[in-house]
């Protein structure tokens, strides 16, 4: 190869001549800009003079632990406590353990610059959410101590990860099914533990509850679908177009409300499960539906000759469809698929229309409280930057994962491929 | 010929459904340790007649035995018969989201059932012997036709089949890549392994095929030594053909 | 093969085929296991539903919607009182959510249009004030969206003298009023008016699928080869005729057929009105159901309708995809 001097480099134009370009580059822009600034100061002044005057965020503060976790009893509330610990303690060791990790075309990473930035956000936040919410002292110090026992972990498992023997690592993925279970345990009761009845329990630990629940349910059943409505088989393909159309065309309130009082009929004697089960249940068969259709995109964008080369080579239907077509259809599906679990979560806010006390409707009995009657703005600001974080965040994992499972990003730091 | 029958077709007849027929009582008899290499113009059914083999194509008159199991309707059987044919076809169809390694290995780890270690020492002699060792930890995204298809060979033969199938398998390279495959193809008729080729390279047939077969209209027209196919062909048809590629 | 298979493979060939190894059965048997499965789920469901509303006296039945209602509705464009029977108040439900939905739909259209072909203006603070509307709209509840527009802005709104008031609008807690306007004793009087939860419900509808369709929108143009900008650059138009008249018209294949389901999605939001107080078709079905305790009657009806609206938002997109698409050869 030969050697050439590099283009030389344009020195980039000095800030203002940038900030003229980008703003005022035609008289019309300049308009725009001009008027698009002071009504941004404008609604920037006020926003700021009513959220350190008028504002009163007390609201938030004195019933912080209802919207956490609704009503459940005081003294159970250690074993929350408890699950709060494990789900960071897993999360810090994954996400250590997947740096650790690295795919087989790559190198390993210990700490790129996401994860500092991520590390000390997590930090600033957990320092400064319990000071906020002018939270007591043992339970800032518990905060704090989870967090760092999450950072502890990220930072050993990082360290050290690379120890674990090949054959153990695939384990890692069944610590979260294993903690759902045991959340659920922990939650609900049993083994040994107090039942705490679904009827107590709400808030943020509802919704995620609810939304987790769906969640894990609603993948399977939408693959499932996905394969019935691409199959030859007439029945199955008509059974999936039918129930995923049905559904298509609902808006997600009226199966809600078809769950609430219908169900009771549909079971012998009037039995019917609790109604927090049946909300889980719709949204289930809700999101089931949509993933189908997510699915479906990926499984049309497989080139053919796939299938039919595993089937050469003497692979079953079952096993071709696993190891072969499944992973790529969901590869291609995994924003679409991601997109509609964020929806999902964002959809639990429908339970407070059933009556049901997720963050919304707790939202909603805070403020029917006389002392805090009218403090909409405040209330409702606060939950929406805490589904917009929690979105966000999950949008943000979604692309990672895109990144690290897609084959054709070539490796970073590889040598030049030898021809 | 001494040599044991791999593959006796017979008759095969082949209709789709909207009404075309593709095969049009086809007949090949293929021994041991021979090399067949199928020609004929575009649309004479020459990759619906090999894909009746390992059964990915449907036929609904004749008959197909290959190594003494006959192709039915009994499941076992097509398996039994998968597990023993290989093939290689012309868009190599690799699995991108496998390494090279994976894609060699996932096969017999699935269906042989044998231990993952063994098939791997395995794998990477057969990557060698192609060529490819040292792409082993690649993804297929990453390399080249000609090594992609290779990669193709070897999955294949990490089944250890007894009979392969080629299906125009250098028709989507590009021409400078051709020759390392066909390479590892007449390497592979070297060892003694039964097998059938699609394909249009006239010097690769005249060099290593047992026999020529030209396909045609769904018909197998004429099936003769190379010598005698490419110099002095007994059908009307094939010497038609000659005339068109030559 | 393993030599063993052969012999037992000849023995095969002479015995007769049993029916699950049979290849060509197999896939009826699948189906026929399912079919059955399912037939007898939907059995056990229906059989128990049957006999738990003759049990309540409840069994299916329409004479109910003759009798009157007994409720009144908020707002309705239809003459409407509480002697009125129960389909009276149904439908007027029903034209309130078309209504809302109509607006919503033209709204929505016109905001996310703006705001998706911003993203590729030339002003760098518009292209991210478009950018910063699409994220932070996109990830916070539509529910949470709608309740922040009635509760904080809408019945925020002061009344009588100190309502906002512009040239032919005026805001008021009592109501939107369009057109020509006059204060008459300290309330307010219009040619159009609207109430603050329609107001508030449109806005929440428009500004949520606003952002949506923008996204679309965003991606329509975006699929536009760049040679086309290149070639209407070359031949002198300036950026916004090139985007009028060039690349929109060929982005509108690719956003037409996307536009459908955000469409769709818009007219089943419209459900969440109840949030806002606005009478809609699914708020006023809610109401009757309370009354009179039809719970499958009142759940066909409202799957049926909405059901009807996709059907006729579908058809309508599909129209205009003929019109849309390119004539090739």
């Amino acid at each position: 190869m030969s050697v050439s001097s590099p283009p030389p480099r344009t020195a980039s134009p000095p800030p203002l001549h940038r900030l003229r370009r980008e703003l005022f580059a035609t008289p019309l822009d300049g308009v725009i800009s001009i008027v698009l600034l002071a009504g941004l100061s404008a609604a920037a002044v006020a926003f700021l003079h009513w959220a350190t005057s008028q504002a009163r965020w007390a609201v938030i503060q004195a019933n912080s632990n209802l919207f956490a976790i609704g009503r459940y009893p005081l003294e159970q509330q250690w074993r929350l406590w408890l699950l709060v610990t494990l789900l960071a303690g897993a999360t810090g060791l994954s996400w250590g353990l997947l740096r650790a990790w690295p795919r087989a075309d790559r190198r390993a990473q210990p700490w790129p610059r996401n994860d500092s930035i991520a590390a000390a956000l997590l930090g600033a936040i957990s320092l400064y959410v319990p000071l906020a919410l002018h939270a007591q002292p043992g339970i800032q110090v518990r905060w704090w101590a989870i967090t760092a026992l999450l950072l502890l972990l990220r930072a050993a498992a990082g360290r050290w990860g690379a120890l674990v023997p090949q054959q153990l690592r695939p384990m890692l993925a069944l610590i979260w099914p294993a903690l759902y279970l045991i959340g659920m345990v922990l939650i609900s009761g049993g083994l040994g533990l107090m039942q705490v009845p679904a009827a107590e329990w709400g808030g943020l630990m509802l919704t995620l509850v609810e939304a987790s629940f769906a969640i894990l349910l609603c993948f399977p059943l939408g693959v499932l679908l996905a394969l019935g409505r691409r199959s030859a088989l007439p029945l199955l393909r008509w059974g999936s177009v039918l129930y995923i159309e049905f559904i298509r065309g609902a808006p997600l309130i009226t199966l809600l409300f078809l769950g609430q009082n219908i169900l009771g009929f549909l079971l012998p004697g009037g039995l019917a499960p609790d109604r927090v089960w049946r909300a889980a249940w719709v949204l289930t068969f809700f999101a089931a539906a949509y993933v189908a259709e997510a699915v479906r995109t990926g499984l049309a964008a497989l080139p053919p000759g796939q299938l039919e080369a595993a089937r050469s080579l003497g692979l079953s239907l079952p096993q071709a469809l696993l190891h072969v077509v499944l992973p790529q259809a969901l590869r291609v599906a995994l924003p679409a698929t991601v997109g509609q679990f964020i929806t999902l979560l964002q959809d639990t806010t429908l339970l407070s229309l059933i009556g049901l006390l997720d963050l919304l409707g707790i939202a909603r009995t805070v403020m029917a409280n006389p002392a805090f009657l009218g403090r909409n703005a405040e209330v409702y600001l606060v939950l929406a930057i805490l589904f917009w974080c929690c979105c966000a965040a999950l949008g943000l994992g979604s692309r990672a994962l895109e990144h690290r499972l897609n084959p054709s990003t070539l490796a970073t730091n590889t040598t030049a491929l030898k021809a | 010929m001494t040599a044991p029958l791999m593959i006796e077709a017979r008759g095969v007849e082949k209709w789709y459904p909207n009404g075309f027929q593709a095969l049009r009582g086809a007949d090949l008899m293929v021994h041991q340790g021979e090399v067949v290499v199928i020609m004929g113009p575009s649309g004479s059914g020459k990759s619906t007649f090999i894909r009746t083999f390992n059964g990915l194509e449907d036929f609904q008159k004749g008959s197909i035995v290959v190594d003494g199991i006959t192709l039915s309707d009994d499941v076992r059987h097509v398996d039994a018969i998968r597990r023993e044919v290989g093939m290689v076809f012309q868009q190599f169809n690799l699995f991108p989201h496998l390494t090279v390694l994976e894609n060699v290995t996932l096969a017999p780890v699935l269906v042989r059932r044998r231990p993952k270690a063994e098939v791997q020492q395995q794998a990477l002699e057969l990557l060698e012997r192609v060529g490819i060792q040292h792409q082993a930890h690649k993804y297929p995204g990453q390399l080249s036709g000609g090594q992609q298809q290779r990669v193709a060979i070897a999955r294949s033969l990490c089944m250890e089949p007894r009979i392969m199938l080629f299906d125009e398998p250098t028709s989507a390279l590009d021409p400078e890549m051709v020759q390392e495959v066909l390479a590892v193809m007449q390497e592979l008729a070297r060892d003694g392994m039964t097998m059938v080729v699609v394909s249009h390279e006239v010097r690769f047939a005249r060099q290593v095929a047992s026999r020529v077969a030209l396909m045609a209209d769904g018909e197998v027209v004429e099936v003769a030594p190379p010598e005698q196919f490419f110099t002095a062909p007994s059908h009307e048809r094939s010497r038609q053909f000659l005339s068109q590629i030559a | 093969m393993t030599p063993s298979l052969r012999p037992q493979a000849a023995a095969d060939a002479a015995a007769p085929l049993p029916w699950w190894r049979n290849r060509r059965l197999i896939p009826w048997l699948a189906q026929g296991l399912v079919g059955l499965l399912v037939l007898v789920v939907v059995a056990f469901l229906v059989g128990n539903l049957v006999r738990n509303l003759t049990a309540a006296g409840l069994l299916l039945s329409w004479g109910w919607l003759d009798n009157p209602s007994g409720f009144d509705i908020a707002e309705t464009l239809l003459p409407y009182n509480a002697g009125l029977p129960y389909w009276r108040a149904l439908l007027a439900g029903l034209v309130n959510t078309l209504r809302v939905v109509i607006a919503g739909l033209v709204g929505a259209t016109v905001l996310g249009t703006l705001a998706g072909t911003a993203a590729f203006s030339s002003n760098g603070l518009l292209r991210r004030l478009a950018r910063i509307y699409v994220e932070v709209v996109r990830n916070i509840p539509l529910l949470l969206q709608l309740v922040f527009w009635y509760f904080v802005v809408f019945l925020q709104l002061p009344n009588g003298d100190a309502a906002l008031q512009l040239p032919g609008l005026v805001l008021a807690k009592s109501g939107l009023y369009l057109g020509h306007t006059e204060l008459v004793n300290g309330v307010w009087q219009g040619s159009l008016r609207f109430t603050v939860e329609f107001g508030a419900l449109l806005t929440g509808l428009v500004v949520y699928t606003g952002a949506f369709i923008a996204e679309v929108v965003r991606g329509g143009v975006a699929a536009v080869p760049a040679g086309q900008w290149e070639a209407a650059r070359s031949l002198g138009l300036s950026k916004v005729q090139t985007l009028r008249r060039i690349v929109l018209p060929q982005a509108l294949r690719v956003i037409v057929p996307a536009l459908n389901s955000q469409y769709i999605s818009l007219a089943k939001n419209s459900s969440l009105a109840v949030a806002c107080g606005y009478t809609d078709l699914y708020s006023v079905a809610e109401t009757t159901l309370n009354q009179t305790g039809r719970a499958v009657e009142v759940v066909l009806i409202l799957l049926a309708a909405y059901l009807v609206i996709d059907l006729l938002i579908s058809a309508l997109m599909n129209g205009l995809n003929s019109c849309v698409q390119l004539k090739e050869r």
